[in-house]
């Protein structure tokens, strides 16, 4: 789990951008922008690095458990037997980091549980561990 | 009809009358349409061309779509097949059946057929349907996919093979008199809507007239559309009737079409008691039960849909007390209220914030001015969550929530302290797992010298202390009721 690459790179982003922006519009408005483009970077990151360590999630004997949030903090425990199917989905910033995410539905729509931020080798044994326990333990409806 | 009869290979048709049916639903918009046509510009020879030529293509459609579509079950499945140019087959596992409906449009009723419903869980796209079947193929069609196949004879009973069975014997639940249907409707939010429109173009034929009649005419529509809303209401839910069947609940209602809606007892989801402002001073109480399978309003909803169907649209607490402890077993977990602090985060719902849980069942209660009881089967339990948000972090509470299957179908334990969300979270996760593991049997069972006894339900006190006393498989329960109100506990 690679969240707070994700933050990086959101900071550098800004900066850049900030530059140009501010390299147009004379030296004093250029300080400025520049502060507040660092000011606001800093904050995102710490707010992505917290958040990325919110992320936590459990493989139990009988259910898996994730927990995220730092604002509303969830918990979720979903049992193997109930997932109707896992989802593996991969965006361009994540493939990028070569990240993804597993995702988790049940017939219930509230209780779908995502895991982002997953290396694609532990993304993929963790599909498979799930649809394998799902099968073994399947109460469906 | 010959073709009615099951054909060499067990397929069978629909109903021969079925395009007749079909046209004819579209009959009142034809005139509609002609009579418009004729007001506007007299008659019109084109126009009354046009719409004949429709009429005939209309009636060659429901023709070929009759010829086209056959059904037949197979082992332990149902297949329909339909359509001339994209055949369409379905195959419909009768395990994954969640309800079967049985509906009957004004015409379909004077015709003597009718429609038949079966919902399976997931989209509605897989809903089966079969319009039109004579009234006795649908009946049994029905009894058919909610059993299974029909059973061999048992060894003991005498029951000679081919002879059709006797009727099973049906007990009304609960049935909802007109009147008070009539006043329900009435004490509902659109009612209220609709005086206060009426109060504000009263105000303004008073101050301003011509704004008034400006108002009235841009209104009209609305008016129209919420009127048109109450009589839905009550013409769908007239003459309503819960009865146990054999093979799950049955409801029945409806004015000018009647529908028969049949859910088997292991298909609920959640039931739910909900109690409007409006209709608090009087007792009343609506109840509804959540059943997987997507309904018409919500088929573009995430994940997997739920139906939400009306068990007594209207009803004292006594009916719908009984109701769920026909449905669900009896449930009477001890309810506990969030601590004191609660009251800073919910001040509206405060009050009415409840919940608990025994080894099968959740209950809750939440709602701000609808108070809203709900029990969820632990059996049914899709997940459990606990959520916190920032304010309740700040007073130390948590909610912890079971979701069923569907969108928002759940127990909400609301405002809970944190050490005790936890220690729920845990007990609530080991009790699904221990409910889901046993798979208790149905909550009715039905042994034939039950339905000699008399039947469960409020009965006078025989104690004389209270009103009436709850009577249940043989014996006196402990829960008792004065007039009607809420139902309180006292041993015999």
């Amino acid at each position: 789990m690679r969240r707070a690459q994700l933050g990086l790179v959101t900071v550098l982003v800004a900066l850049v951008v900030g530059l140009i922006f501010a390299a147009a519009l004379g030296a004093l408005a250029c300080v400025v922008s520049v502060l507040v483009v660092l000011i606001a970077g800093a904050l995102s990151s710490w707010f992505v690095r917290n958040r990325y360590r919110a992320w936590r999630y459990q493989e139990r004997h009988e259910d898996l458990i994730v927990a995220r949030g730092v604002m509303v903090q969830r918990l979720s425990v979903v049992p193997y037997g109930r997932m109707q199917f896992v989802e593996v989905t991969a965006g361009p910033i994540e493939r990028l980091f070569k990240l993804s995410t597993v995702k988790l539905h049940t017939a219930a729509a509230a209780s779908d549980a995502r895991i982002p931020g997953l290396e694609n080798s532990e993304s993929a044994r963790l599909r498979d561990r799930l649809t394998e326990l799902g099968e073994s333990k399947a109460a469906g409806m | 009809m010959r073709s009615d009869l099951p054909g060499e290979d067990g397929w069978q048709r629909l109903h021969p009358l079925s395009p007749l049916t079909r046209v004819g639903r579209l009959v009142p918009i034809v005139v509609l349409t002609l009579v418009l046509a004729v007001g506007r510009h007299g008659s019109d020879r084109g126009q009354e061309i046009y719409i004949a030529v429709l009429g005939v293509a209309t009636v060659i459609f429901g023709l070929v779509n009759w010829l086209v579509t056959r059904w037949k079950i197979e082992g332990d499945t149902l297949r329909i097949e339909s359509g001339l140019l994209r055949r369409d087959s379905k195959r419909l596992p009768l395990a994954r059946i969640q309800a079967v409906d049985v509906v009957r449009p004004l015409l379909a009723r004077v015709l003597g057929v009718s429609e038949l419903r079966i919902r399976l869980a997931g989209s509605s796209s897989s809903d089966g349907r079969l319009a039109y079947l004579a009234e006795a193929t649908a009946t049994e069609l029905r009894e058919r996919l909610l059993n299974g196949p029909p059973q061999p004879a048992a060894p003991g009973t005498s029951s000679p093979t081919g002879a059709s069975l006797p009727a099973a014997p049906e007990h009304v639940m609960a049935s909802v008199a007109t009147g008070r249907l009539l006043g329900s409707v009435l004490l509902s939010g659109i009612t209220v809507v609709l005086l206060l429109i009426a109060l504000v173009l009263l105000v303004l034929a008073i101050a301003a007239p011509s704004t008034a009649a400006a108002a009235v005419g841009f209104l009209a529509v609305y008016i129209f559309s919420l009127g048109s809303g109450l009589w839905r209401q009550l013409s769908n839910q007239f003459h309503f009737e819960a009865v146990e069947a054999p093979e799950g609940i049955r409801v029945r209602r409806g004015l000018l079409q009647s529908v028969s809606e049949t859910i088997p007892y292991g298909r609920i989801q959640a039931v739910r008691k909900i109690e409007p402002l409006l209709w608090r001073p009087l007792g009343w109480c609506r109840l509804e039960v959540d059943i997987a399978g997507a309904s018409r309003k919500n088929q573009r909803g995430e994940g997997s849909g739920v139906a939400r169907k009306a068990l007594l649209p209207v009803g004292r607490h006594q009916d719908a007390w009984h109701l769920v402890d026909r449905l669900i077993g009896q449930t009477m977990p001890e309810m506990t209220a969030p601590p004191r602090r609660a009251w800073k985060k919910a001040p509206l719902s405060y009050h009415f914030l409840a919940a608990g849980h025994d080894a099968t069942h959740a209950e809750c209660v939440t709602g701000r001015l609808r108070k809203i009881t709900t029990w969820v089967p632990l059996e049914k339990s899709q997940s459990i969550r606990r959520v916190q948000g920032p304010v309740q972090r700040l007073l130390g509470l948590a909610t912890v929530h079971v979701d069923a299957a569907g969108k928002s179908t759940r127990a909400e334990f609301r405002d809970r302290a944190v050490g005790e969300a936890d220690r729920l979270v845990e007990e609530l996760t080991d009790l699904s797992r221990a409910a889901r593991e046993h798979r208790t049997k149905p909550p009715i069972e039905r042994s034939p010298d039950l339905e000699a006894a008399i039947p469960s339900g409020w009965y006078p006190d025989p104690s004389g202390r209270h009103t009436q006393r709850y009577w249940r498989d043989g014996a006196w329960t402990e829960h008792v009721s004065n007039d009607g109100g809420a139902t309180t506990v006292d041993t015999l």
